[in-house]
């Protein structure tokens, strides 16, 4: 049984270092050897038990469960599930211990594996020198890129550029010197979508930590119109709105790790900005796009995408048997709604505006639309559950909506809102709740999408969703980007269904 | 219970540092603090269960039993019988680890005890840097580095 042993000392406090390796999911962010690692089923990288499914630069794919993680011990222990390489029972060790002597780190890595006999010196060179003798090197120079900016020294760009080359060759260039011109759209005053209008704009080169991306697809979402309307202090005109695209990778800034020119990003979050065709942003925003997910579907689909994931998993899971009722259940959010809750085994009433929009919902896993301008949805909620309610109500109607979504709950009911589309709130009425025993949520996007780890946890499962066909999204109205005010105006018309999006270039 | 760790990186590769180690009686030939050491009973410094008893610069005898040995992970663990410094249930790892990476040596040195409450901190600072930092500056003296 083959066995290898590498081990070295890190000019870093363990605890540094520790931070960095901890991250099960992580080393995509510094493997030379990684392409894209995703964590499987939506679980957390500190989850014991996890697996990590990883593409390699080389091609072909692994998959490593973690099988210990000890943060005493500072070390954790995982084995191959698959991989293309003949590693068989392989297990492997990372171990950290401090130096106390200079404050330095004392970094292990070990394993045991069974190999047919001719291959095995092959693979104890393979897995020996280019996983961890390279990945010692990498995080070296991870260090070290981020000891010289700790330290305020004066920015020497071409030394850094080849330290972090050396982490991840072929991820990171220098940023041209040069900002690159641009359309967008630009909103100089708070106002209705005539105050969209299509500017040139200067996209600068990435800065620390920053890409530039030549987008190519844009979404649309209704938090774009309050931001237009001001209703949100998300855009400060002169602004450009936006908080959702797709794109290629331009250039990269110093000290960015894992994201290079070429790689296919999409990201769903502030700042506003998205609506242009280049935008230079922070790494960390972006989450890379695995092959089976286009441009568009990101685009089209990555805000909603999330709030379904951690509306339906998170905020109130939605198990088998369960009454779920989606209000706007042909809108955007409200499709995948449907079609995620539908496939948790729930069974799904929701609200539509038309009967076209009522068949959009039903081919989407709603089996009851109710056409609330002609009927009470309380009432119909009531009729079809035989009068014991929906367990949970996904309602971001807000203010027309809100007394009704409570009448339409179960004894124990969840109503979760999480936005306004009809203006907003009224003041709640708590002691009110006690008629039903109810709970409501206020969930807030921004919290769930926090830190990277946790905009991982939730784009992994919906990845997976959209990979496995659990869910599908496609963007139903496509517009120019240029003719973003037209998007608005259809949009707030009611005249959308499912997703839009903005396409740039073609 | 009190805990000490230090831990230090040798210039020497393991299995020489080791060769100097092992020796459960050798403490006066690397450790400046040890002026003389034997093994009770005449037995061998390798067999398991046996005890040194040494001789302190300062006068004070210690009696150290050796309950680990492995020179397969060279590792030495060993309790304190009886000594002048007032700890209880003392018992002490002492461990290499192969850096591979430029064919050095990882040396860390632990210990557990119990005391009379309020001399934690001056234990501590006495194992810690009085004898164990003491012992791997002088072994970087010997073997290098």
């Amino acid at each position: 049984m083959p066995k290898i042993f590498k081990s070295t000392v890190i000019d870093a406090a363990v605890d540094e270092v520790w931070g960095l390796l901890r991250d099960f999911n992580g080393h995509d962010r510094w493997h030379p050897a990684v392409a894209f690692s995703e964590i499987e089923g939506g679980k957390y990288p500190d989850q014991v038990g996890c697996v990590r499914n990883f593409r390699l630069r080389g091609g072909g794919t692994i998959r490593e469960q973690l099988l210990a993680l000890s943060d005493s011990a500072r070390s954790f222990t995982y084995c191959i599930l698959d991989a293309p390489l003949p590693l068989y029972d392989y297990v492997a060790s990372v171990a950290l211990k401090p130096v106390t002597d200079g404050g330095r780190t004392l970094w292990t890595w070990r394993c045991e594996f069974d190999a047919p006999a001719e291959r095995a010196a092959e693979l104890v060179r393979l897995v020996g020198e280019d996983i961890y003798e390279a990945g010692f090197a990498a995080i070296r120079s991870v260090l070290s890129g981020q000891a010289a900016s700790s330290a305020g020294t004066v920015r020497v760009a071409r030394a850094r550029s080849e330290a972090v080359a050396a982490a991840s060759p072929g991820a990171v260039v220098g940023p041209t010197a040069d900002a690159i011109s641009a359309g967008a759209i630009v909103v100089h005053e708070y106002g209705g979508p005539e105050v969209l209008r299509w500017e040139t704009v200067s996209a600068p080169p990435p800065g620390r930590g920053e890409v530039r991306l030549r987008q190519t697809a844009v979404g649309v979402n209704y938090i774009d119109v309050y931001c237009r309307e001001g209703r949100f202090d998300l855009l400060v005109p002169p602004g450009v709105p936006g908080m959702e695209a797709a794109g290629v990778v331009l250039d990269a800034g110093p000290e960015v790790y894992g994201i290079g020119p070429g790689d296919r990003v999409g990201y769903a979050c502030p700042p506003v900005g998205a609506y242009a065709e280049v935008r230079t942003m922070p790494a960390d925003l972006l989450v890379v796009l695995p092959d089976g997910v286009s441009d568009e579907v990101a685009a089209a689909g990555l805000l909603k995408g999330i709030t379904a994931e951690f509306l339906l998993h998170r905020v109130h899971p939605v198990k088998s048997g369960d009454v779920v009722l989606v209000h706007a259940a042909a809108g955007g959010v409200g499709l995948l709604l449907c079609q995620w809750a539908r496939a948790l085994g729930a069974t799904v009433i929701g609200t539509v505006g038309s009967a076209e929009k009522a068949a959009l919902a039903r081919a989407n896993g709603c089996a009851y639309p109710v056409l609330y301008r002609e009927q009470d949805f309380a009432d119909a909620v009531m009729d079809i559950t035989g009068g014991q309610g929906a367990d949970v109500v996904y309602d971001a109607v807000g203010r027309d909506t809100f007394e009704k979504s409570c009448a339409a709950l179960a004894v124990h009911g969840h109503l979760v809102s999480y936005g306004q589309a009809s203006g907003d709130l009224e003041p709640v009425d708590v002691g009110g709740l006690a008629s039903k025993s109810a709970t409501v949520s206020r969930p807030n996007y921004g919290h769930f999408i926090a830190t990277p780890q946790a905009l991982r946890a939730i784009t992994d499962r919906l990845f997976e969703a959209l990979r496995t066909g659990t869910i599908h999204v496609e963007p139903r109205q496509r517009y120019p980007l240029a003719e973003a005010a037209r998007a608005h105006r259809d949009l707030e018309s009611r005249k959308t269904m499912g997703a839009t999006i903005l396409t740039v270039g073609g | 219970m009190v805990k000490v760790y230090a831990s230090s990186v040798i210039e020497a590769p393991p299995d020489r540092v080791w060769s100097i180690l092992r020796d459960f009686n050798g403490l006066p030939r690397w450790h400046p603090l040890i002026e003389a050491s034997r093994i009770e009973n005449d037995e061998p410094a390798d067999k398991v269960g046996c005890i040194r008893n040494f001789t302190l610069q300062d006068g004070g005898v210690i009696r150290e039993q050796l309950l680990t040995l492995s020179d397969f992970d060279y590792v030495c663990t060993y309790s304190i019988l009886s000594s002048p410094m007032g700890v209880q249930n003392y018992q002490a790892t002492l461990r290499l680890v192969p850096v591979t990476d430029g064919g050095r040596t990882f040396v860390e040195w632990s210990a557990e005890f119990e005391c009379d409450p309020g001399r934690e901190d001056e234990l501590r600072q006495q194992i810690g840097q009085g004898v164990f930092q003491t012992g791997f500056d002088s072994l970087k003296g010997l073997v290098g580095g």
